[in-house]
C-alpha cells in the first residue's frame, strides 16, 4: 500500500478554485462560440438569417396587430346612435327624455332632430325632393342623436346601452352605427389569432433549426466529444459551449428581426402619416417599444438556448468513446 | 490498483470478449498485457475505463468495485485513469500545449496553474520545445508522447496504454516503453496491452497473457507465488 499513497499528490484542487474556475469557463466558453458565429460566417449565418426572419415575422405582426387596434379605436371616437322615437310622443316627453339623456355620463352630445328636420335633410340629400311633396304626412319620426364618450364607445358597452334604452316606452328603435366597426374587430381578432398560432408554430421552428444547427455541430466534433469523454469530461462541460451557442444564435438572430422590423417601420413612416392625414386622423405609427425589443431579444435567446439544450440531450447521450 | 474477480464480457450479438479473466495489479506495478488480436487486451482495459460494464464478475479499481460507479460518475472515475492509444486520439486543431491542457482544464485547475503544469508533462517526454505546434507537424512517435504527456498532466495513480507502439518503429517503440518504465518508478501503476513480444520480454515486467478471452498465463500471480 505504500506505494498507492502516491495518490496523495494528485493534484488536489480546492472548492473556491474549482468555482472560479467554472466562472472562467463559462467566460470562455461565452467568448468562443461568439467569436466562433463570426469566424466561420458561411456555417452560422445563413442560420441565423433565417432565425432572424422566423422571428422578425411574428414582431411585424405583432406590430401590425398593435396598429391595427390603434386605428380602430380612433374611430370608435366618431360612432354614433341614433334613438327613434314613436309617434305618440309629445313634446314635454321628448324634451324630459332629452333632458335625461344630457345628464348621463355616457354621451358627450345629444342632439334633436325633429321629424320636419329630417325629411328636410332627407329631400336634400335623397334626390327624392319632389316625390315626397307627394305624401300627405312626413313618414319619419322624430330622432335623437347621440354622441358617446370615447371612454364608452366600444362596442360591448354601446350595445348594452342601446339595448336599455330600447326598453324605454317612448324609444321604438335605438340604432347603433356599429357593424362595420363589429366586423373589422372581428377580422382583427382573427387575424390576432391566426397571428399567434403562425408564431407559435415559428417559435417550433426556431426551436428546431436551432436543434438541427447544434446536432450538426455536435456530430462535426464526435471524434472531439469522444476524447473529451475519455479524459474525464463531464456531460455538462461538453453541453456548455453548444448550449452558448444556441444562445447567441437566438440572441443574433432576435437583434437582427428587431433590426428588420425597425427598418420595414421606418420606411412606412412618411407613407403612413401622409395616409392619416389624408383621412383626418390623427393616428401615427406604433413602433416596437424599448421592453417589447427586449422581450423579443429575450425570447429569441431562450429559444435559442432550448433549442441547443434538446438537441445536446438527445445526440450527446449516443456519443460514447469506443 | 486493480482486481479482475471472475470478469465476463459478452458483447451485443453474442461475441464473448472475456471468459472469466482474474488478476491482481498492485499499486505501483507495472505489467503487460498481451495475446493475439481478438484476445480481449482492449475489451479489458476499457472495463476498467468503464467505457464498457463486465457482463459478470468484479472489476475493483483503488479498492472500489466499480460496477456501482455511476454512469454521471464515470468522467470522476476517469480521471483517475491516464489512457495512452495506438492512434493517439489528440485534438488536431489544438496546439500540443492545448491537448495536453485538456484534463486539467476539464478537472477545473485554475489558470495559473495550468501552464506549470503543461509544461512539466511536456519536459518528462521530452517535447518542451514543441508546445505551439500543432499534432500534425510532429511525427508519430512525438504525437505518443504527448498522448502520454496528457495522460500524466493530472498525475493519475494509474496508467493504462492500449498498444501504444503499434505504429512506431522498434527504436521508437523501446523509447516510449522506456518512458512508461519511468513513471512506473516514480510510483505510478502501469498496465499496457501489446503484442510485441520481445520488446515487452526486454522489459523484465509481469506479462498477463490472454487467448480468446481467457487467462492463459498470468506472470502476476506467479511472481506473488515465488515470494
Amino acid at each position: 500500500m505504500s506505494k498507492s499513497s502516491r495518490q496523495n499528490t494528485t493534484y488536489k484542487i480546492s472548492f473556491i478554485d474549482r468555482f472560479r474556475m467554472a466562472i472562467t469557463l463559462h467566460k470562455k466558453n461565452a467568448m468562443t462560440t461568439l467569436l466562433d458565429v463570426f469566424r466561420h460566417p458561411a456555417n452560422s449565418l445563413l442560420t441565423i438569417l433565417v432565425l432572424a426572419i422566423a422571428l422578425a415575422l411574428p414582431s411585424a405582426f405583432y406590430v401590425f396587430s398593435s396598429n391595427a387596434k390603434a386605428i380602430s379605436s380612433n374611430w370608435s371616437g366618431g360612432v354614433q346612435m341614433a334613438l327613434f322615437l314613436k309617434d305618440n310622443v309629445n313634446q314635454q316627453q321628448r324634451a324630459d327624455l332629452i333632458q335625461e339623456l344630457s345628464f348621463r355620463p355616457e354621451f358627450k352630445e345629444v342632439v334633436l332632430v325633429p321629424k320636419e328636420e329630417a325629411i328636410e335633410e332627407f329631400k336634400q340629400q335623397s334626390g327624392f325632393g319632389d316625390a315626397l311633396d307627394y305624401l300627405n304626412e312626413n313618414p319619419l319620426p322624430d330622432s335623437i342623436i347621440l354622441t358617446p364618450y370615447e371612454t364608452h364607445a366600444d362596442a360591448a358597452s354601446l350595445e348594452q346601452l342601446a339595448q336599455e334604452l330600447e326598453q324605454n316606452p317612448m324609444v321604438d328603435i335605438a340604432q347603433l352605427d356599429m357593424a362595420w366597426i363589429q366586423r373589422y374587430q372581428a377580422i382583427l381578432e382573427i387575424s390576432q389569432k391566426i397571428g399567434t398560432f403562425v408564431s407559435i408554430l415559428l417559435a417550433f421552428g426556431v426551436l428546431l433549426i436551432v436543434g438541427n444547427t447544434i446536432r450538426l455541430a455536435i456530430l462535426n466534433r464526435r471524434e472531439e466529444i469522444q476524447v473529451i469523454k475519455l479524459v474525464g469530461a463531464t456531460d455538462a462541460f461538453i453541453r456548455r459551449p453548444f448550449l452558448y451557442s444556441g444562445f447567441w444564435y437566438g440572441l443574433i438572430a432576435a437583434l437582427l428581426a428587431a433590426l428588420m422590423v425597425n427598418i420595414v417601420l421606418f420606411l412606412l413612416l412618411q407613407p403612413s402619416s401622409t395616409l392619416a392625414e389624408l383621412y383626418n386622423s390623427g393616428f401615427s405609427l406604433i413602433g416596437l417599444a424599448p421592453t417589447q425589443t427586449l422581450s423579443l431579444l429575450a425570447i429569441g435567446s431562450a429559444l435559442g438556448l432550448f433549442g441547443a439544450w434538446f438537441s445536446v440531450s438527445k445526440h450527446l447521450k449516443d456519443i460514447q468513446p469506443t | 490498483m486493480i482486481e479482475f474477480h471472475q470478469v465476463f464480457k459478452r458483447y451485443e450479438g453474442g461475441h464473448e470478449a472475456l471468459k472469466g479473466v482474474s488478476f491482481e495489479l498492485p499499486a505501483g506495478e507495472m505489467a503487460f498485457l498481451t495475446g493475439h488480436s481478438g484476445a480481449g487486451k482492449s475489451t479489458l482495459l476499457k472495463l476498467i475505463a468503464l467505457m464498457e460494464r463486465p457482463t459478470r464478475g468484479q472489476v475493483i479499481l483503488d479498492g472500489q468495485n466499480i460496477s456501482k460507479v455511476k454512469d454521471r460518475h464515470i468522467p470522476y472515475h476517469r480521471r483517475k485513469i491516464g489512457m495512452i492509444f495506438q492512434d493517439h486520439r489528440l485534438l488536431f486543431d489544438r496546439t500540443v500545449f492545448d491537448n495536453v491542457a485538456l484534463p486539467l482544464i476539464i478537472a477545473g485547475v485554475s489558470d495559473r496553474d495550468i501552464p506549470k503544469r503543461v509544461r512539466a508533462a511536456l519536459d518528462k517526454v521530452g517535447l518542451l520545445s514543441k508546445e505551439k505546434q500543432l499534432p500534425i507537424q510532429l511525427s508519430g512517435g512525438e504525437q505518443q508522447r504527448v498522448g502520454i504527456a496528457r495522460a500524466v498532466v493530472n498525475k493519475p495513480p494509474l496508467l493504462l496504454a492500449d498498444e501504444p507502439t503499434g505504429n512506431l518503429d522498434p527504436e521508437l517503440s523501446a523509447d516510449i516503453m522506456n518512458l512508461f518504465a519511468e513513471f512506473n518508478q516514480v510510483g505510478v501503476s502501469v498496465l499496457i496491452a501489446s503484442h510485441d513480444l520481445a520488446l515487452i520480454a526486454r522489459m523484465r515486467h509481469p506479462v498477463i497473457t490472454l487467448k480468446e478471452g481467457r487467462t492463459i498465463r498470468n506472470e502476476l500471480a506467479e511472481a506473488a507465488f515465488d515470494e
